[in-house]
Parts: C-alpha cells; structure tokens; sequence
C-alpha cells in the first residue's frame, strides 16, 4: 500500500495508539438504555436520556404512536394536545396542568429544541390522567405497560427421563434464546411478559433443577439452569415453549433460525420463528386444552398441612397427574397447570384457563377434616354489574355458574355410583369466581379418618377416575358451551 | 432587698415542689415494682344484665359439616350495632368451649361489627382468629357462612358483608374461604340452606 509507505515509524505509532484508544472508548461505553412501551396499540422502545442525573425521555414519543398528538412551544410553556385534551407545561418547573387539573411531577420539565422531555419516574402518574387509563410502570427496569396488556406464563415439568419444562405463555411470544453451558437463556425485548408470583422457580429436577425471571433495560429474560446440554422449541402458535434435551449430535440451538449478528464464541444465540419445531415428532398445530386442572397451592403457600410429614399442596399435586392421565385416556385434551412446586397466584391461574377458553377448570384440594368428596362451585361475591362489553372480574363465573353446577352434578352423580361420601356446595373460593368457563373445585377428604389415605394410589386413582368418567359422560355439554 | 412575702412564697413554693418530687419518684417506684397484668385476649362475655332476648344462631358442626340453628336467650342491648357484636360474642363463646362442634384457636374473637348503610355490615375479627384457624375449603366455609348467617338472620337489612382481621382486609381465613370480597347475604343464605342437616 503506497500511502501506508509515506507514514514515517512516528505516524504509525500515533495511528495505532488512536485507533486503540477508539476501540476502548467503543467497547466500554454501555449498551444505551431504553424504555420499553407496551400497549394494545402498539409495542416500541424509545431511547432514555439523562438530564440532572435522571432518566428523561421524550412525552411526544412517548404519545405518538397510541393516538393523535401534537405539541408546541410558547415562551416558558409547552403545550401538548392529546385528541381534543389541551395539556400544559412549565418549561423548569415540576407543576403542570393536565385535564384541567394541576399536577405536580417528580422532577422539572424540559425542552431540548422543541421536544418536551419528562422524567421517566413522572410517566406513573402524568399518563393515566392523560390516557384515562391504568399504566403500570417499572422504573428499575424501563417497562411501560399501558392497559392490561401484561403477558403472564407458566412452567412446570413434563416427562422423567428426560425432563422437559414446559413454559405456557398466554399470548404468543418470540424471545431470542442463547444457550450456554449450563444455561438456556430466554429475552423477550418486544413482548409484555411479566414476572410469575416468584422470581425463582424451582423444579425438583436434577437434569432441569430451577428456572429465574429477571428484567432489565426495556427487556425480560427468563434463564433455565440446567446440567444437560437443552434446547428450546416452540408450539401452539408461539404461545408455549417446550425446553428440552439436545437430542445427540444436534447442535444446542438446532430448533431456531440463526440470529443476524454472529454469536459470541461459545454461545449460540437464535431469534426463533414460531411455530419451529424439533427434529422428530410431527408439527404441532395449536392445541386448545379442554380442561384445565389445578394443583392448588404449591410454593410458599402449602395449604392445610395435613399431618406432620404431609401438605396439601403435594397431594393435589399427585392428583392433578392421576386426573390428566385418567382424562388424557378419555381423549380429553388436558393442561395442568401447575405440575412443580412452583408459586402461581390465583390471578395467575385465572388469566391462564381463560385464556386458553377451556371446557372445564378443575381446581383440586385435600383436606383431613371429613370424608370423601366435596364439589364446589363459585359462591359468587357482592359486585358490580358488567360494563357493556368488560365482564366484572369477581363475578366472571356469573354467565357460567350454571355449566359449572351441571359439571358439579355429573361429577357428583359419578362419585355416587363409586358409592363415595359426595356433597356439593357454593364456595367463596378464589379463582372459581374469576372463571369465565364451566369451573368445580374438587376437595378429596380421606374415607376414614387417617389423612395418609390421601397418597394411597388406589384412593387417588378412585376419585380422578371418578371426575374423569363424569367429565368425559358431560363433554359435549360442557364442549357446546360458548 | 427582696420583699419579705415574695421571699416567704418562694420558699413555700420550692418546698411544694420539692414534695411533689418526692411524691412522683414514689409513685413512679410502685409501678414498676407491680408486675404488669397479662393480657387476656379471650372474648368477653355478653353483659348478665340488661333484657334478654331470644336468637338464632348458626353454629357450625364439623362432624356431618353442617350449619345448625340453635336458639339461644341473650341479653340484647337496643342498638343495632351492639346487637349484632353480642350475637357474634354469643356465637364465639360456643365456639371456644371444649366441647364446641366446631373449634375455633385459642384467643380467637370478634373484635367489633360495624353497621354501615345502606345495608353493609363489617366483621372485624381478631388477628389470633385467622392465625389459628383450621385450614380446609369447607372447615373455613362453615366458620364464615355461620358468621354471617347469625348476623343477617337477626339483623334485618343487611344485603353484604365484609369480613376484616385486625381491621385489615385478608385474601384468605386460612388459605381458602377468600376474603378479599364483599359476602352477597343472598348467597350466603342459599349455601346455609345447603349447610342444613
């Protein structure tokens, strides 16, 4: 190269020195930090900037893309019009006026060449007045959730040998996984995916033993720990994940399209296309569960503690599998829906059966005190009558009580025939009142009065045998419901 | 030169004050020589005197899980309130006898039940009344549909009911019977029906 000859020893040394010194500026500046915007409208993320040592970010960006905005300037104030609502600001100044009301913000308003920026921490309380609507804000993290848009999940153990932990999300989601030695993990940079009721999920799983939510910077990551090689694979039209062995020889990440930027050395980094699907069984197609069954409790919360080596919530857990084998051998699609130790809230269970629009919910419970078997149907709560098309979510079981009672009989009738103490009840248990569908609670008391008959397999196979025979006898009722 | 009174008032006063010290650190000795008295969180009795009245109450029996009338002579005072914190005071002196039906843990009470229109009642029971309670969708059922069931049966206008501990809302009596909303006395008095023996 003839002009690198005409570069004197000095010069060379200065070009390697600067160009050196521009490779470390590059690398040690940060990742830029964003806020990510979640809402029925649209998903975006907008970049933050810091301003008196505080996160700001443009309340024009932040508007424009969830309805007709626009903004301008007069002297000390900036004014914003929202639809047909005229808002005011205070260039330097913490107050505003909004809707007509004034309003005190967290930190001062500026203007930056026309573009009014507000304290990321304002955003909590100046957008619903602006809106008119619930916004939920994780300031630590850079999420904005606008509306009830949060995506929950689920994730529980299929199979022994070997291990498959199974996440159900209840929207469709597409996060870029990366494996590495020991870790699968999973970054959802576009979806409203939100924390279970415990960070830290644990599955008793020697292959599989803990999965943890965490977030950061606009972005949710769910890392599964693992001491087998895994991969991830996606079914159900993106809304479930199944983590599972690398079968031998297929490299780790074999499920999903390479990603755009080369991964680092090591790690094998994939944005996945739904429904992509692991080598072997026959493309999944999007499978809606007829029941859905519930192993109440689990995690922190035990339920009674049946006696001094027994809690409630192992039993139900042991039920609910007999239920889904029993129910899965009648050829009825079953989901359970908690089948780890795992903490799921009552919300949680709730949003995931309504979501899936299940024939029937089944929540099981044991209990020492009695015999035999109670079915239960909601005891619905004092509330609000529905507005127009948003059913109340304390009387969402109101439309379905009726289905929910029928089950109940079948279920009982079944119960009966075993010659088994049955009764049906109302009651005030939580989640049969937030269920939009056909939804019993079955509460499994042992026959005599010592509480170990519980985990006797004969027991536990007479009464899901029992439900299942009555679900199967009542499914095209419970099918024809709307 | 200090007048002769002003000096004479002085000296009265120094010597008052000088007593009511004295007086004070006694006082203050004896209180703390007298060992504090334990505090009894067991329900108090309904008040012996005063007319008394027949009632009805709800009590619930584990052993065929059921909600049984029995009919109960108690002094009723004249305010709606009072009334139906006596009834519930009634209904917990059953409950925390030995040879109750349905057990409820030691030191559980009914604080206080508030009537507030137009036809809500609040039960407010004590944080040892939810810690000690037995858990099970149908032990903890019967405790609140007996609640009340005793309370709506005998006050008139009560349409739902709200049940606290501490004066706190709970989501749970003990895991199950959810208590994060207001109870519909129509429902309740359906599933006392379903409670019958």
């Amino acid at each position: 190269m003839r002009w690198t000859n005409r570069l004197s020893l000095g010069n060379r040394g200065a070009l390697v020195i600067l160009i050196l010194l521009s490779v470390m500026i590059l690398s040690g500046a940060g990742p830029e930090k964003r806020l990510s915007v979640y809402s029925v409208a649209a998903n975006y993320s907008l970049p933050i900037v810091q301003r008196d040592d505080r996160d700001y970010v443009g309340l024009l960006e932040v508007l424009e893309p969830l309805g007709k905005v626009s903004a301008r300037t007069d002297g000390t104030h900036w004014h914003l019009k929202y639809y047909r609502e005229e808002d005011d600001f205070q260039v330097g100044k913490t107050r505003a006026r909004i809707q007509g009301r004034d309003l005190e913000l967290p930190a001062k308003f500026l203007v930056e060449n026309n573009r009014g920026l507000v304290s990321v921490s304002s955003l909590s309380t100046l957008l619903p007045k602006i809106l008119g609507g619930p916004v939920t804000l994780h300031e630590d993290s850079g999420r904005l959730f606008i509306g009830s848009v949060a995506t929950h999940f689920t994730a529980s153990l299929a199979g022994d040998n070997p291990p498959r932990l199974v996440f159900n999300f209840t929207a469709p989601v597409n996060p870029t996984v990366a494996t590495e030695p020991g870790t699968l993990r999973m970054t959802f940079a576009r979806e409203p995916v939100v924390s279970p009721a415990s960070p830290t999920l644990t599955f008793g799983s020697k292959a599989i033993p803990s999965a943890n939510y965490s977030e950061g910077n606009g972005t949710a990551v769910v890392t599964v720990h693992s001491t087998i090689p895994v991969m991830a694979s996606f079914s159900n039209d993106g809304r479930t994940i199944t983590i599972a062995q690398t079968s031998p020889g297929t490299p780790a990440a074999s499920a999903t399209s390479p990603a755009p930027s080369a991964p680092a050395p090591g790690t094998s980094a994939a944005t996945p296309q739904p429904p992509a699907q692991p080598a072997g069984p026959a493309p999944q197609v999007w499978r809606r569960y007829f029941a859905v069954v519930d192993a109440s409790h689990g995690g922190d919360d035990h339920g009674e503690t049946l006696n001094s080596s027994l809690l409630e919530k192992d039993v139900t857990v042991a039920l609910a599998r007999g239920l889904r084998q029993e129910l899965e051998s009648r050829g009825i699609t079953t989901l359970v829906l908690r089948d780890s130790d795992a903490n799921l809230s009552l919300d949680q269970r709730a949003i995931f059966s309504n979501a899936d629009h299940a024939a029937i919910y089944i929540a099981l419970h044991a209990a020492s005190n009695g015999h035999g078997v109670r079915i239960y149907t909601a005891l619905l709560p004092y509330s609000e009558d529905d507005r127009g098309p948003f059913r109340s979510w304390t009387t969402a079981q109101h439309s379905a009580l009726a289905l929910s009672q029928s089950a109940a009989s079948a279920v009982a009738a079944e119960f009966q025939k075993r010659q088994i103490p049955v009764r049906t009840l109302a009651a005030p248990l939580r989640p049969l009142n937030n269920m939009t569908g056909a939804a019993i609670a079955v509460e499994v008391a042992p026959q005599g009065a010592d509480p170990s008959q519980l985990t006797a397999p004969d027991y536990q196979q007479l009464v899901t045998s029992a439900v299942a025979t009555a679900i199967a006898t009542a499914h095209d009722q419970l099918g024809a419901a709307p | 030169m200090i007048p002769r009174h002003l000096l004479i008032a002085l000296v009265v006063l120094l010597v008052a004050a000088l007593g009511m010290t004295i007086y004070a650190w006694n006082i203050r000795k004896t209180v703390a020589a007298t060992p504090a008295a334990s505090v009894d969180t067991r329900p108090l009795a309904p008040p012996v005197a005063g007319p008394t009245e027949m009632v009805a109450l709800f009590v619930a029996n584990d052993e065929d899980g059921s909600l049984r009338p029995r009919a109960a002579q108690i002094p009723m005072p004249s305010g709606r309130q009072q009334r139906a914190e006596e009834l519930l005071r009634a209904l917990m002196s059953i409950y925390l006898d030995k040879s109750s039906p349905h057990v409820l843990g030691a030191g559980a009470e009914v604080r206080s039940v508030f009537l507030v229109d137009p036809g809500v009642a609040v039960i407010d029971v004590n944080a040892a009344f939810a810690d000690t309670h037995r858990s099970g969708v149908l032990v903890e059922e019967l405790t609140v549909a007996s609640l009340i069931h005793t309370v709506s049966a005998n006050t008139p206008g009560i349409l739902r009911v709200k049940i606290l501990v501490d004066g706190k809302e709970r989501d749970t009596l003990a895991g199950h019977a959810d208590l994060s909303d207001f109870y519909d006395v129509t429902a309740v008095n359906q599933l006392a029906t379903q409670l019958a023996p």
